[in-house]
């Protein structure tokens, strides 16, 4: 092929393909779906790249071994979809409490319960508030393209190892099962001095790591270190924006539905409106700042959600919640550019004419 | 002057906070000298679960990894996958691995992971203070069968040795206890026999130990430890139940 | 340039596949694409479509309500995309499954293709979906048959690479069709 170094591949697979460029050579993971494209792919390629591939018993099980495989200092995923995220939890919860970092992909579908296997956006509470017990957060990104899906991967890696945090990486039925060229790069993150790493305590005091803290203050300060990290974590803030500058109304969504939205807005461009795009890419830490700044010279504001509302909370949150106007819709259909369209051209003329 | 005695190197210099009575103590001295033993401490990772032995991080002298409560088989195979040279153990009890972590425990087994598993069976849920475990006996009163344990409503005693014994993927299954000196040499046997089968790279070993709980057992330490000769042996018998050179 | 279709038909007919290649066709000549797939629950026996959407602009939407053009290769597929079909649009039937009366679709640049047929006068009954490719090709212009036919590469597992040629003159069979002004 003339474009050797392109690829026609899946979000699933892409993801698969930026982990074990960006080193990891351990996965665990249960079947479900639709994110098995991954766990087929590692199950393949993960040992050519001398890396191991298990597929554990449980979410539950698949989580807890990469516990065991990260606090070696080895990089290493899961993946799931929804209700095998929600089994995860606890596992997060103490990768947070015990900093070990790591990766966990949720292409999710749709609830609540066993739901179905349509694409959705009702994780997002979940995915940016922790998810399990405790005051905790993961970083969340959130691609909107088979590229993304690839440089993020590589990217969620990189930014687990900085902060010793679990990484979250948001997507859902559609970007998983979307064939899209990828032009795969070489990854060149630093490698990080895991100073902390359990691996036999040979010449050196013995290591350990925990989240259990009952010493008389001891959980305190342990609450404000992490606290202290995740303000941090808004260093690694990402957005994209689209026509911004001239707008009177800026649409604001994330990963697929960021993605049919592009089309609705040049549409309402084309007719005329002064409509701008912005796309969060960091769900956690959320654009507020950004959008804060935005908000000074932008009137309003519009969500657009394949869920009865979340992000939009975050939205309201950051530009003040006179100003924001939600359109959601819960799972089962997703929505054409054209409905997209036709909602924000209802949301202009009554906002601003 | 020729030491007789002293504190293994894998242990650290502190008290325990077990109770008095509490075979953990010994338990956890036995599985340090066994690591001594074979010269593993500096390449010794440790899995810590939830419950009594949760503090095992405080005691032993060697790397150790929290794991949330009965995931103790699951976080160690991630261990162990990623240092296949480096020996991992986990140490749990009755609650975490026959309970809430059965699921992890009969995987890992099955799977013939490369570790070794150290299963304390005190017939009760100790640091939640004395409730029902699996393994606690028919008609034993505890603070969640104030009438004695029912079959009718809460099923059978758990035998864990016997179950991991009839998976293929076990290597070494045994079941010890340490209420007598004799018992106690037996277990410090088992316990190297389920070291090897790891340190051999043959497969996954499991010991169970049958302990006291003088506390929740409301009962002196003598009381108790009588209580597991009298009591516990006939239902969870001693021995060896599966010695296997080559697994899988 | 825009284009995008829809193209869709039972399970085991191919449809996947046939995205598949437009989307490796659209990728060798350097355009930007999409490729979708949407199956039926039950993984075989069921309804199956994709829609492909191509162009040099950036790509939002991955999914079209009303494509610009769609492939029906049975009845049922016929009902849900036929009506779809954008106002002067491309709709290929294939009528070698549809019956002819069941063909009318207005508004719409409506072409049957004998799929069938054509496939057995290149050799194999079974590639009557790459003979319905090469009419779309040849028909919309969006690729040339020429990168369709280079698509078989990349887009076919290598153990079927030998059945290669055979595929190439079903495509041109399409595309000879439509030149023929679709006799």
């Amino acid at each position: 092929m003339a474009r050797s170094n392109t690829l026609l591949v899946k979000g699933n697979e892409a993801i698969a393909m930026g982990a074990i460029e960006a080193g990891c050579r351990y996965y665990f993971g249960y079947p479900i779906t639709p994110q098995n494209d991954i766990p087929e792919y590692m199950s393949r390629h993960l040992p050519e790249a001398g890396g191991t591939f298990l597929q554990a018993e449980s979410e539950i099980a698949s989580i807890n071994m990469l516990l065991g495989a990260a606090a070696t200092g080895a990089r290493a995923m899961t993946s799931s979809s929804s209700p095998g995220i929600s089994l995860k939890q606890e596992g997060i919860s103490y990768l947070c409490g015990s900093q070990i970092p790591g990766v966990i992909v949720n292409m999710s579908r749709s609830g609540p319960g066993l739901g179905g296997i349509s694409p959705s956006q009702g994780d997002y509470f979940q995915a940016t508030r922790g998810g399990g017990h405790g005051d905790y957060r993961t970083i969340v990104l959130a691609p909107h393209s088979v590229q993304e899906c690839y440089d993020l991967t590589m990217r969620a890696f990189d930014l687990a190892d900085r902060y010793r945090n679990p990484v979250v990486i948001l997507g859902d039925a559609l970007l998983g099962q979307m064939k899209e060229p990828l032009k795969p790069r070489k990854h060149r993150g630093k490698a990080v001095d895991k100073d902390w790493a359990l691996t036999g305590a040979g010449g050196r005091e013995p290591r350990l790591l925990k989240s259990l803290y009952l010493s008389e203050g001891e959980l305190t300060k342990h609450n404000w270190m992490l606290h202290r990290k995740y303000r941090r974590m808004r260093r690694e803030i990402r957005y994209e924006t689209v026509g911004v500058e001239d707008a009177k109304l800026v649409v604001v969504a994330f990963g697929s539905v960021a993605r049919i939205l592009k089309n609705a807005v040049s549409m309402a461009r084309e007719q005329g409106m002064a409509v701008g795009l912005f796309r969060p890419v960091t769900l956690y830490p959320f654009p507020q700042a950004v959008l804060r700044r935005l908000a000074e010279r932008v009137n309003r504001f519009m969500a657009l959600e394949l869920s009865t509302g979340q992000m939009v909370e975050d939205l309201q949150l950051s530009v003040g919640p006179d100003v924001v106007d939600f359109y959601g819709r819960p799972p089962g259909s997703i929505p054409s550019p054209d409905e997209l369209y036709r909602e924000i051209r209802k949301n202009y003329r009554k906002r601003i004419g | 002057m020729k030491q007789v005695f002293k504190r293994p190197k894998s242990l650290a210099d502190v008290p325990f906070h077990f109770c008095p009575g509490c075979h953990h103590g010994i338990i956890h001295r036995l599985v340090a000298e066994c690591i001594d033993r074979f010269g593993l401490r500096e390449r010794t990772i440790g899995v810590a679960s939830v419950g009594c032995s949760v503090f095992l991080y405080d005691y032993f002298a060697v790397d150790v990894l929290e794991a949330p409560h009965g995931r103790a088989a699951a976080v160690a195979t991630g261990v162990k996958r990623a240092r296949p040279d480096d020996f991992i153990f986990t140490y749990q009890g009755d609650g975490d691995l026959a309970a809430i972590g059965t699921a992890e425990i009969i995987h890992a087994a099955n799977r013939g992971e490369r570790i070794t598993v150290v299963f304390v069976n005190n017939a009760v849920f100790g640091m939640t203070g004395g409730q029902m475990a699996p393994t606690t006996l028919l008609g034993q009163q505890t603070t969640t069968t104030p009438f004695g344990r029912d079959e009718s409503l809460s099923g059978y005693p758990i035998r864990m040795a016997e179950i991991m014994a009839q998976l293929t993927g076990t290597c070494y299954v045994a079941r010890c206890a340490v209420d007598t000196p004799k018992n106690l040499m037996r277990a410090k046997k088992s316990l190297q026999k389920a070291f090897e089968a790891q340190v051999e790279n043959r497969g996954f070993g499991f010991v169970e130990f049958l302990s006291a709980c003088p506390t929740n057992w409301k009962m002196t330490p003598q009381q108790a430890t009588a209580h597991v000769t009298e009591v516990m042996v006939p239902y969870y018998p001693l021995g060896v139940f599966k010695e296997d050179e080559n697994p899988n | 340039m825009y284009f995008d279709s829809i193209i869709a038909g039972f399970g085991g007919q191919g449809v996947l596949l046939m995205g598949n290649l437009l989307a490796y066709a659209a990728m060798e000549e350097k355009k930007n694409v999409t490729y979708m797939p949407v199956y039926g629950v039950e993984m075989r026996g069921g309804t199956a479509n994709c829609t492909v959407v191509v162009s040099d602009r950036e790509i939002g939407s991955p999914i079209i309500h009303s494509p610009v053009s769609a492939v029906a290769m049975n009845l049922p597929s016929l009902e849900k995309f036929g009506p779809r079909v954008k106002k002067k649009g491309l709709l290929l039937v294939n009528s070698s499954l549809v019956p002819e009366k069941e063909i009318r679709v207005r508004g719409v640049d409506c072409l049957p293709v004998p799929s069938r047929e054509l496939a057995l006068e290149a050799g194999n009954e079974r590639l009557a979906n790459m003979v319905i490719l090469g009419a779309l090709v040849e028909k919309s212009g969006v690729v040339s048959l020429k990168a369709l036919k280079k698509a078989l590469y990349p887009g076919l597992d290598v153990r079927y690479h030998s059945m290669i040629p055979g595929n190439q003159s079903a495509m041109d069979k399409g595309a000879e069709f439509v030149r023929n002004g679709g006799r």
